[in-house]
């Protein structure tokens, strides 16, 4: 029973990473930098998706809100929330930067979640632009702000003098480690859950199992929608707490 | 059964780095739970420490999701 659902190399029919693969959309040539890809594909609808969202359901600014508008008010007021709670009244500033991370991220993992999609939060190579633009644009709103003072972050003038230049070492590792986390994060999260959906429904092809796996398939499936918004979630009010340390930098 | 002594050592790897997921995971509900018995004291006050509750989820997580990246490596890439 076992034999016929093995493939040769791996013991699944299909390899559990192979959705995360970047395939060209026309043909089967080489992927160069201008090849348009499944990753341009899906980069595009998630645009097409954000706009639809923001565009049409702020089109009738009704006092009694459509399904589409309360939505899009919903995650309007979430994020404008979120800033203002963590970052602070001068925060607002940087609200449109904050939201437009929050509703690509968000409709990444939704779109990624449907079947024969493609995750793009799942590449480092995308979080990993996006953390790295968090981290500079911090950094540089820092330095921009405080000037000099922006070091007060790394120089702990709560904590006795003897230990200062040990914490500085621990604060200053802490805050290159940022960007590496914050992004490894969110693709660790999407290759994760995908894959272990992708490692259950390999066992489906064995006749003796495949109730089982396909009732864990729903249950992860589950866990995914719950787990893409938390991560979209979590990216963002980590975006305020390091924009909150630019802002104020002396603890 | 063949097979090179390198890959054998690569699969044991792995599956030790799985043991650094374990320890996420006792971390992630150790600040659930403390998270849940502070609130269910207090919980009038429990509706705005939500956000404390996924910075500190989320900085507990990290470390799990690197070991599951080493994993990954170690499959795939070394």
């Amino acid at each position: 029973m076992a034999t016929e659902a093995h493939g040769e190399a791996t013991g699944l029919s299909f390899h559990p990473m192979d959705q995360f693969i970047v395939r060209p959309l026309f043909g089967d040539g080489a992927v160069h930098w201008y090849t348009p890809t499944n990753v341009t594909l899906w980069l595009f609808l998630i645009v097409a998706a954000t706009l639809a969202l923001l565009v049409m359901g702020t089109r009738g600014r009704a006092i009694v809100p459509s399904r589409s508008q309360s939505i899009a008010e919903l995650a309007y007021g979430l994020v404008h929330k979120m800033v203002a709670d963590i970052a602070g009244k001068d925060g607002l500033k940087y609200f449109p930067y904050i939201m437009t991370l929050f509703m690509f991220i968000v409709f990444a993992n939704f779109l990624g979640l449907l079947p024969m999609a493609f995750t793009v939060t799942s590449h480092i190579a995308v979080t990993g632009v996006l953390a790295l633009s968090v981290f500079l644009t911090v950094t540089a709103i820092g330095f921009i702000k405080n000037g000099a003072h922006f070091l007060d972050l790394f120089w702990v003038r709560s904590a006795p003098l003897a230990i200062r230049p040990v914490l500085a070492v621990i604060e200053v590792i802490s805050y290159f480690v940022r960007p590496v986390s914050h992004s490894i994060r969110l693709a660790g999260n999407m290759i994760a859950g995908h894959a272990v959906i992708k490692v259950f429904a390999g066992f489906a092809a064995i006749a003796a199992v495949a109730p089982i796996s396909i009732i864990a398939v729903v249950g992860m499936y589950a866990f995914e929608i719950l787990v893409a918004f938390i991560q979209a979630y979590v990216f963002t009010i980590l975006t305020c707490v390091y924009l909150k340390d630019a802002l104020h930098p002396s603890h | 059964m063949e097979g090179n002594i390198g890959e054998l050592g690569q699969y044991i790897g792995v599956g030790l780095t799985a043991i650094g997921m374990g320890g996420a995971a006792i971390g992630v509900g150790n600040v659930a739970g403390n998270f849940l018995s502070g609130a269910l004291r207090n919980p009038s006050a429990a509706a705005g420490q939500t956000a404390t509750l996924f910075i500190g989820m989320a900085f507990a997580e990290a470390l799990g999701i690197f070991s599951f990246l080493v994993a990954l490596l170690l499959m795939f890439a070394v």
